[in-house]
C-alpha cells in the first residue's frame, strides 16, 4: 500500500503549521489555516476542495508567490529540505523551478501571448543555465514538447494558435523543464472538455513516473483526484480535514463526514458549481467562519462539541482525520 | 497579409471618404457660400482659374453632378489640388509643401519624446507601485488633460514669451537667419520651437504615463507575467520583455483614438504661437475664404491622419501577432 | 481600441434587468459616496447654476464698453475691463451659459446619434451593420477639429447652438462604437430575443430592452462627450469661426488674442475663461469615476485580485455565474 512505501520515501514537501490570511480593510481573513501537508519523493498527493477553500492560496504559499495583501502569518514550508522562506530572492528565483515548479490553474493566461512557445521555454532554460547555448536550450526545447507529446513544429507558433489542451501541454512542459523535485498542479485540467483532459491526465502519469517528481495535484474534482493520486487530502474552508489513501475511498471505509459528502456525490460532481448532494447548505464565508469545527452547519453528525470546539488532528485507519467523531474513546458510539 | 491588406483597404476608403467630403460640402451648404465667393474673385482672377474654381465649387452646372464628381476625384488623386487665391498663383500643393515639414516637425518630436517618456515613465511609477508620485499622479493627470492645450499655450506665451522675454512669440525661426542647414538656423528654430514643442508635449506626456502605468499595473497582475516570474525570468527581461511590451498593446490602439485630438491640438497651437504649419495656414485660409487652400489642408491633414493611423495598425500587427491573425484592431 | 471596447462589454454584460432597478437607484449614492464624484458634482453644479442664473448674476451689459479700459480686477470689475471697456466677468457669467449649454446640448445630441447608429447596427447585423460600423470607423478617425474648420468655412459666423449641432454631427463615432459592441454582447440574451419573437420593432427593442441595460454606459458617453463638445466650441470661438458677438468662453479667449492681451499683461482677460474650461472638464473626469463604479462593481475586486493573483478560482467564478 502507498503510504508504506512513503514512510521509506524522502519527503520532498512538508507543509508545517502553515496558515495564510488576506488583508481586508477591516481584518485579516484566513484563507489557509493551520495546514499541515507532506509530500513524498515520486508521490501524486491529491488535494481536494470546493472552490475558495484555500487551495491556490496554499500552492501559491508554498511557491512563496504570494504577493499583495496577502500575508503567511504562521508555519513553515521547506521543499527538498529547505525552508523556502528562509531563501534570499536571489536564492529563491533558482530554487523555484529547479527544485519545485507550478502549472497555474488557467494555461489559458500563463503563456504570454506576444511570445512564441519557443522563446517561452528557451526562456525559462537560459534564465536558469545561462552557460548553455541557444542550440542547445533548442534542442532541449524540442525534448520537452515531444515529452507532452506536441509536435516541434509548434516552438514557432504563439499560444493563440494553439488549442486548449495543447497550451496546457505546453506550460506542463514548462514546468517540468529543469526537471523540479516536486510540481504543484493548479487544476490543471479545468478549463478543458473532459475528453481533452482525460488525455492529459493519462500524459501527466506517464510523464510522471518517466520523469519521477512529485505532484501536488490540486483539483475541486474529487472523483478525478481519486483516480489519479496515491493519497488525497480534502480542504474545507482553509483547513485540511482529512488525508487518507486513495483506495479508502472506495465503499467500506469510515471518513469525515465531508469526505463521505464528497464520495456521495462523485457521480454529480462536474462543475465547480454544482450543489454536493448529500452534503446540504453552502461553503462558508471565510469572514465569517462558524465557530468550533467550521463543518458543523452542514454537518449531519454534528453535536455541542462540534459547535463548540474545533476538533483536533486524530489518526485514522489511513491517515488523519479532523474531527471530533474520531476521537478514540467515542469511536464505538457513532458508526 | 491580409491584416495588411485589410488595414491598407480601410487607409484608401477613408482617404476617398475625405475627398468626397471636400466634394460635397460645398454643394450641401446653405446659401451658396461658392457662387458669394465667385462674385468675390470676378475680375481678380483670369477667367481660366475662375473656371477651374467653378469646377472645384460645383458651379460648372453645364456638367452632371457625377461627372463633375470624376472630375474631382482624378484632379485629387493625381495631386492637382488647385491654386490658392490669397497667394495666387502659387498651388496650393506648394503651400502644403512648405508648411507640412514644420507640423510634421513639431508635432511628431514632441509627441514621440512623450511617448517615449511616457512610456519608461509609466512602467517605471509602476514597478515601484505605491511611491509618492503614484499618488499625485492620477489626479494632476486629469487636471492637466482637462487644460486646453490652446490656453496652456497662450499662458506659457504670455509668462515667458512676452512677460519676461525668454522665448521669442511667433514663428519658426528669426527674420536674422537664412533658412538652410547652418548652425545659426537650426539654432533659431530649436529656439522658436521650444515652447510649442513644450505645449504639445505637456499635452500628452502625463496621458501616456498614466495609461502605461495603468496597463502595466494590471499587466503585472496577468498569470503569465506571475508565471514567467516564478519560472525565474530575470527582472528586466520581466518588465521589459513579459510585462510592458502587453502592456504597450492597448497605448497603441488609443493612438487611434487620440490621434485626432493630438492633430485639432496642434491646429490651435500652431496658431496661438504663429507657427506656420499646416493647421496655422488652413486657419488663415478660412479667414481669406482660400477654399482650394482649405480643401487641400483638410485634406492633406486627413491624410495625414489616416496614413498615421495606418502605420499605428502595421505597429500592432508586429506587436500583437493575434491581430495579424484577427485581421483588424477595430 | 478593442480592449477598452471588450472592457465596457464586460460592463454591460454584468447587468440583468432584474439587477438594473437596484443600480439605478444606487447611482445617486455612488455619487455621494465617492469623494472623488461628488466633487465633481459639486464643481459642475457651482457652473450649471451660474449659467442658469446669469442674467442675475451679471453686473452689466457683456457687451457695453462704458468703463475703464484694461483695467485690473478690482471689486467693480471682478475679472477686470478689457481693452474696450466692457467687464470681463459679465462676459465671463453669460459665457458660461453659452460654453455649458452647447456641452450639454451637443452632448445630448451626439449621443442620442451614437445610440441610433451604435444600437441600429448592433441589432440589425449583416450589411447593415457593415455599412454603418464602416462609416463609424472613418468618423473616428478623420481629423475632428479639421473637419469642423472645413464645416465653418462654409458657414460664416455660426452661432454657438449651430456650432454645438456641427460639433455632435460630427462626433458621435466613438459612442456609436461603444453602443454597437454593448449590444452585439446583449442581443442575444433571452429578453432580447424574446421581444424579437413578440414581433416588436426595432425602436421598441432599442429603447425599452436595450437602453435600460446600458444606462451607465451611456452616462459615460454624455460626460465624455460633454467634454469634448465644450473643448471643441471653445477651439473654434478662439480661431474665431463663431459669431464674434457670441458670449463664449472660446470667444473671450479670441477677443483677449486680438486684443494684444498677451502684449500688454491683462492676464485678467484670457486666465478666468481658460481656467474654467479646465475646471468644468476636471469636474465632468471625476463624475465619471462615479459612473465607472456604477457600470462596473467589480472593478474594484478586480483591482485587488490581479495584485495578489490568487483569486483566479474565486473571480471565474463569479464571471461564470
Ligand atoms: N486577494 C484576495 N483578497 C482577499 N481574499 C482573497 C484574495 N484571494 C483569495 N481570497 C479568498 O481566499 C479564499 C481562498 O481562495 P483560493 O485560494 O483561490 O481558493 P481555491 O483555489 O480553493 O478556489 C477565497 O475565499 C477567496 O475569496
Ligand atoms: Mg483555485
Amino acid at each position: 500500500m502507498p503510504h508504506n512505501h512513503n514512510a521509506l520515501r524522502r519527503p520532498v514537501l512538508e507543509i508545517e503549521d502553515l496558515s495564510v490570511g488576506y488583508e481586508t480593510p477591516n481584518s485579516l481573513v484566513h484563507a489557509v489555516s493551520d495546514v499541515n501537508l507532506t509530500v513524498h519523493e515520486q508521490e501524486i498527493l491529491g488535494l481536494v476542495g470546493e472552490s475558495g477553500s484555500g487551495k491556490s492560496t496554499l500552492a501559491f504559499a508554498v511557491m512563496r508567490l504570494l504577493k499583495g495583501d496577502a500575508v503567511v502569518t504562521k508555519g513553515r514550508v521547506r521543499v527538498a529540505g529547505q525552508d523556502v522562506y528562509a531563501l534570499t530572492p536571489a536564492e529563491l528565483r533558482s530554487f523555484r523551478w529547479k527544485k519545485m515548479s507550478m502549472v497555474f490553474q488557467s494555461a489559458m493566461n500563463a503563456l504570454n501571448p506576444v511570445m512564441t512557445v519557443e522563446t517561452q521555454i528557451v526562456d525559462t532554460l537560459l534564465a536558469h543555465q545561462p552557460d548553455w547555448s541557444r542550440e542547445r536550450a533548442l534542442a532541449r526545447a524540442r525534448e520537452l514538447l515531444e515529452l507532452v507529446r506536441i509536435d516541434a513544429k509548434h516552438l514557432k507558433s504563439y499560444p493563440h494558435e494553439l488549442s486548449g489542451g495543447m497550451r496546457q501541454r505546453v506550460v506542463i512542459a514548462i514546468a517540468i523543464a529543469l526537471q523540479p523535485d516536486l510540481v504543484i498542479m493548479d487544476e490543471p485540467t479545468t478549463a478543458l472538455d473532459v475528453v481533452v483532459q482525460r488525455s492529459i491526465l493519462d500524459e501527466i502519469r506517464e510523464i510522471q513516473q518517466r520523469e519521477k517528481f512529485a505532484i501536488l495535484f490540486i483539483s475541486h474534482d474529487f472523483s478525478l483526484v481519486a483516480e489519479l493520486a496515491s493519497r488525497v487530502a480534502i480542504m474545507y474552508a482553509g483547513r485540511i480535514v482529512e488525508v487518507t489513501d486513495s483506495e479508502t475511498l472506495a465503499d467500506g471505509y469510515r471518513h469525515h463526514p465531508y469526505t463521505e459528502g464528497l464520495i456521495r456525490a462523485i457521480p454529480h460532481l462536474t462543475a465547480e458549481q454544482v450543489v454536493i448532494e448529500g452534503i446540504p447548505g453552502n461553503p462558508p464565508n471565510l469572514m465569517e467562519l462558524p465557530s468550533g469545527c467550521a463543518f458543523h452547519p452542514r454537518c449531519p453528525y454534528a453535536t455541542e462539541e462540534c459547535r463548540q470546539a474545533r476538533p483536533p488532528q486524530y489518526p485514522s485507519e489511513h491517515g488523519l482525520i479532523e474531527c471530533h467523531l474520531f476521537k478514540p474513546q467515542r469511536e464505538a458510539q457513532h458508526v | 497579409m491580409r491584416y495588411v491588406l485589410n488595414r491598407l483597404l480601410f487607409l484608401v476608403v477613408s482617404i476617398w471618404a475625405a475627398i468626397t467630403l471636400n466634394f460635397i460640402l460645398p454643394r450641401l451648404m446653405p446659401g451658396n457660400p461658392a457662387a458669394i465667393m465667385m462674385a468675390k474673385f470676378q475680375g481678380r482672377m483670369p477667367p481660366q482659374a475662375l473656371h477651374a474654381l467653378e469646377i472645384e465649387m460645383g458651379m460648372a452646372s453645364d456638367k452632371p453632378m457625377i461627372v463633375q464628381y470624376f472630375d474631382y476625384l482624378r484632379s485629387m488623386v493625381t495631386g492637382h489640388l488647385g491654386l490658392s487665391y490669397t497667394f495666387y498663383p502659387t498651388p496650393v500643393s506648394a503651400i502644403i509643401r512648405q508648411s507640412l515639414p514644420w507640423t510634421i516637425g513639431l508635432l511628431g518630436v514632441a509627441w514621440l519624446v512623450a511617448v517615449v517618456l511616457g512610456t519608461l515613465a509609466g512602467i517605471w511609477i509602476a514597478w515601484r507601485r505605491g511611491s509618492k508620485a503614484d499618488a499625485i499622479l492620477p489626479i494632476g493627470t486629469m487636471f492637466f488633460q482637462s487644460i486646453p492645450g490652446f490656453w496652456l499655450g497662450l499662458i506659457l506665451l504670455y509668462f515667458a514669451g512676452f512677460l519676461h522675454n525668454w522665448f521669442p512669440t511667433a514663428h519658426a525661426y528669426g527674420d536674422d537667419v537664412t533658412p538652410g542647414f547652418n548652425g545659426r538656423f537650426i539654432l533659431s528654430v530649436l529656439y522658436h520651437g521650444f515652447l510649442p514643442f513644450l505645449v504639445v508635449f505637456l499635452g500628452s506626456v502625463s496621458g501616456w504615463i498614466v495609461g502605461m502605468r495603468n496597463n502595466m499595473i494590471m499587466t503585472l497582475g496577468e498569470d503569465y507575467v506571475v508565471f514567467a516570474e516564478a519560472k525565474g525570468i530575470p527582472t528586466r527581461r520581466l518588465i521589459f520583455a513579459y510585462a510592458a511590451r502587453n502592456a504597450l498593446l492597448p497605448q497603441v490602439t488609443s493612438i487611434a483614438i487620440a490621434l485626432s485630438t493630438i492633430i485639432g491640438g496642434q491646429i490651435l497651437i500652431e496658431q496661438v504661437f504663429s507657427y506656420p504649419g499646416i493647421g496655422y495656414q488652413l486657419t488663415n485660409a478660412v479667414t481669406s475664404e482660400d477654399y482650394p487652400l482649405i480643401q487641400g489642408m483638410f485634406l492633406i491633414i486627413a491624410v495625414a491622419t489616416l496614413v498615421i493611423n495606418f502605420i499605428v495598425d502595421m505597429i500592432y500587427g508586429r506587436l500583437d501577432p493575434r491581430a495579424r491573425r484577427r485581421g483588424a484592431t477595430s | 481600441m478593442s480592449s477598452r471596447i471588450a472592457a465596457k462589454v464586460q460592463e454591460a454584460a454584468g447587468p440583468l434587468d432584474r439587477q438594473d432597478k437596484v443600480r439605478r437607484r444606487s447611482i445617486f449614492s455612488a455619487f455621494i459616496r465617492d469623494p472623488k464624484a461628488l466633487t465633481g458634482l459639486i464643481i459642475f453644479s457651482v457652473f450649471v447654476l451660474v449659467g442658469i442664473f446669469a442674467p442675475l448674476i451679471a453686473p452689466y451689459d457683456p457687451h457695453a464698453s462704458t468703463f475703464m479700459p484694461s483695467q485690473p480686477p478690482s471689486w467693480q470689475h471682478l475679472f477686470g475691463t478689457t481693452n474696450t471697456g466692457q467687464d470681463i466677468f459679465s462676459q465671463f457669467v453669460w459665457g458660461t451659459r453659452t460654453s455649458l449649454s452647447v456641452g450639454v446640448g451637443a452632448a445630448v445630441v451626439s449621443t442620442l446619434i451614437a445610440f441610433l447608429i451604435g444600437v441600429y447596427a448592433g441589432l440589425k447585423g449583416g450589411w447593415v451593420d457593415a455599412v454603418l460600423n464602416a462609416l463609424c470607423n472613418i468618423f473616428l478617425v478623420l481629423p475632428g477639429l479639421a473637419l469642423l474648420i472645413l464645416i465653418e468655412s462654409y458657414l460664416k459666423n455660426t452661432t454657438p447652438v449651430l456650432n454645438g449641432l456641427i460639433i455632435a454631427l460630427t462626433g458621435w463615432a466613438w459612442g456609436a462604437r461603444v453602443f454597437r459592441s454593448v449590444t452585439l454582447s446583449l442581443a442575444n440574451r433571452d429578453f432580447v430575443l424574446a421581444a424579437k419573437l413578440s414581433g416588436a420593432g426595432s425602436l421598441r427593442i432599442m429603447f425599452a430592452e436595450i437602453l435600460p441595460n446600458m444606462v451607465s454606459i451611456i452616462a459615460g458617453n454624455l460626460i465624455y462627450s460633454c467634454l469634448g463638445a465644450i473643448l471643441a466650441e471653445s477651439g473654434l470661438a478662439y480661431l474665431g469661426f463663431e459669431d464674434v458677438a457670441s458670449d463664449s468662453w472660446g470667444t473671450i479667449l479670441m477677443w483677449a488674442q486680438n486684443g494684444a492681451a498677451l502684449m500688454i499683461g491683462a492676464w485678467w482677460w484670457f486666465v478666468p475663461p481658460g481656467l474654467a474650461i479646465a475646471l468644468v472638464c476636471t469636474s465632468l473626469t471625476l463624475m465619471n469615476f462615479a459612473v465607472d463604479q456604477i457600470a462596473n462593481p467589480r472593478l474594484r475586486v478586480k483591482r485587488r485580485a490581479r495584485k495578489t493573483h490568487v483569486l483566479e478560482g474565486g473571480l471565474q467564478h463569479a464571471a461564470q455565474s
